[in-house]
C-alpha cells in the first residue's frame, strides 16, 4: 500500500499457554494509519495475538517487527521503552489510575517521558478536549461514568501521538450510544494523527469503523480481504 | 417500504405536484432507492382509484398537463391506520446463503470459504454505513444504525453457522 511498508509486521507467531496452544501460525501485517479490526471467538487468541504485537507477552516462535526492530528478541527495558514512547493502550475496563485526576491520568504517559508538570498537562488538557472530555479534567476515575472513562483512557492513549494504538475491547463495557460516541473519536483522532490501530473486538459495529477485518480462529488468523 | 403511505403522508402537509412528491420523498426516504416518475403515477393514479387523493388542480404546461394532488379525509385516515399498525416482524432465514452452505457440504466443497466471503461481503457494506453515519447528520444515523443493526443480525448467524459447520456437515451429508 504505502511505499514505507508496513509499521507493524508479524509473521508465523506461536504461543502456548500450558497444554493450550493460543496461537498458531498466526500474522498480522499493519499499514501507517491503518485500523485493522481483530476479530474472534472468545478464546481464539485474538487478545494473545494483541499482546505479542505490543512486546508484552513474547511468543514462543515468530517474529513481530516494527520499523526496523525486532521486537521478540529486544531486551524486557527496551520493549517496555518503546511501548511508552511509541504505543498507546486502551483496555476494556480505563485503567486508570484512580488516586489521579483525570487530567493527571492523561499527563502520565508523558510525565514518565520526562515531560515537566505544566507542558504535560497544557498538552493531557488538548487532547482531553478533542476526546469531548475537558469536563471531567479534575475528576477522578471513580468520579465519571463508563462512557467518560473511555473517553479519557483515549485521550491517554493518544497523548504521547504513538504510531500504534492498541484497543482491545475499548467499547466492551459500554452501552451501544456510548460505544459509538468512543468509537467515533478514536478512529478520527487515530486517523488524524496517522496512529495505525489494532482494534481487538467481538463486536461488528465496532469493526465496521477499521478499514479492514482479520479474523483469528484456533489461534489462526484469516485475513478477509482476499476472500470475497 | 409502503411507498403509497409515504406519499399520502408527504400530502397531509399540503397539496403537491407529483413532481414535487418524488423530490420531498427522494430527499427524505430515497437514500438508496429515488423513485422513478412511473412509480409516482402509477402509485398515484392508484391512490386516486380508492380515493385517498384528489385532484387538487390542473395546470396546463408544454407538454402533458400538471395535476397537482390533496390527500382526501379516507387518504388522513388510511395513513393514520398504516402507522398505527405494527410492521410484521420478519425472521426471515437467508435462504440463498443458507443452500449455498449445504450444498457445499454436499458436495465436498469448502464451506467455511462461502460463509467468509460472505462476511467480508456484510462487513464492507457496514463499513460503508458506518462512514455514511459518521459524515452525516441525525437522520443519516438512524437510517444506517438500523440497516447495521440487521446486518450485524446476519453476521452473527454467519459466526453461529461456521462455528456449527462440522454438526451441519454431519447432518446433511447421506
Amino acid at each position: 500500500m504505502t511505499p514505507a511498508g508496513p509499521v507493524l509486521a508479524a509473521t508465523g507467531l506461536h504461543k502456548t499457554y500450558g497444554p493450550t496452544p493460543a496461537l498458531a501460525d498466526a500474522g498480522l501485517s499493519v499499514q501507517p494509519g491503518e485500523i485493522v479490526a481483530v476479530m474472534g471467538p472468545s478464546g481464539s487468541g485474538k487478545s494473545t495475538l494483541l499482546h505479542c504485537l505490543a512486546g508484552i507477552v513474547r511468543p514462543d516462535a515468530g517474529s513481530v517487527r516494527y520499523g526496523p526492530h525486532e521486537l521478540t528478541t529486544m531486551t524486557d527495558a527496551r520493549r517496555s521503552a518503546l511501548r511508552r514512547t511509541d504505543f498507546g493502550f486502551v483496555f476494556q475496563f480505563g485503567r486508570l489510575v484512580p488516586e489521579l485526576t483525570c487530567l493527571e491520568n492523561v499527563a502520565l504517559p508523558l510525565r514518565l517521558g520526562g515531560l515537566r508538570r505544566r507542558a504535560a498537562e497544557d498538552r493531557a488538557l488538548e487532547w482531553l478536549d478533542r476526546l469531548e472530555a475537558a469536563d471531567v479534567r479534575g475528576k477522578r476515575p471513580g468520579e465519571i461514568s463508563g462512557g467518560q472513562g473511555q473517553r479519557v483512557a483515549v485521550a491517554r492513549a493518544l497523548v504521547t501521538t504513538p504510531r500504534v494504538v492498541f484497543a482491545d475491547e475499548p467499547t466492551g463495557a459500554l452501552d451501544s450510544l456510548n460505544g459509538e460516541r468512543v468509537m467515533g473519536l478514536l478512529s478520527r483522532a487515530a486517523r488524524d494523527t496517522r496512529a495505525a490501530v489494532v482494534l481487538v473486538t467481538h463486536d461488528a459495529r465496532v469493526a465496521a469503523y477499521s478499514d479492514r477485518e482479520v479474523v483469528v480462529r484456533d489461534g489462526r488468523t484469516r485475513d478477509l480481504a482476499g476472500v470475497a | 417500504m409502503s411507498i403509497g403511505h409515504a406519499l399520502l403522508g408527504l400530502l397531509e402537509a399540503g397539496p403537491r405536484h407529483g413532481y414535487d412528491l418524488k423530490r420531498a420523498f427522494d430527499a427524505r426516504f430515497g437514500h438508496d432507492r429515488p423513485l422513478h416518475y412511473g412509480q409516482v403515477y402509477s402509485t398515484m393514479s392508484r391512490l386516486l382509484r380508492n380515493g385517498l387523493v384528489e385532484v387538487d388542480a390542473v395546470e396546463p404546461g408544454d407538454g402533458p398537463e400538471r395535476k397537482r394532488y390533496a390527500i382526501t379525509d379516507a387518504g388522513v385516515t388510511d395513513v393514520e391506520t398504516w402507522l398505527a399498525r405494527p410492521e410484521k416482524p420478519e425472521p426471515y432465514l437467508q435462504s440463498t446463503l443458507y443452500t449455498k452452505v449445504v450444498l457445499s457440504l454436499l458436495t465436498g466443497r469448502d464451506a467455511t470459504a462461502v460463509l467468509d466471503g460472505q462476511r467480508a461481503e456484510h462487513l464492507r457494506l457496514m463499513r460503508e454505513l458506518t462512514r455514511r453515519k459518521v459524515e452525516g447528520d441525525l437522520a443519516d444515523q438512524l437510517i444506517c444504525d438500523h440497516a447495521l443493526f440487521h446486518l450485524e443480525a446476519d453476521l452473527r448467524w454467519l459466526e453461529l453457522t461456521a462455528a456449527r459447520l462440522q454438526q451441519l456437515a454431519t447432518a446433511v451429508r447421506p
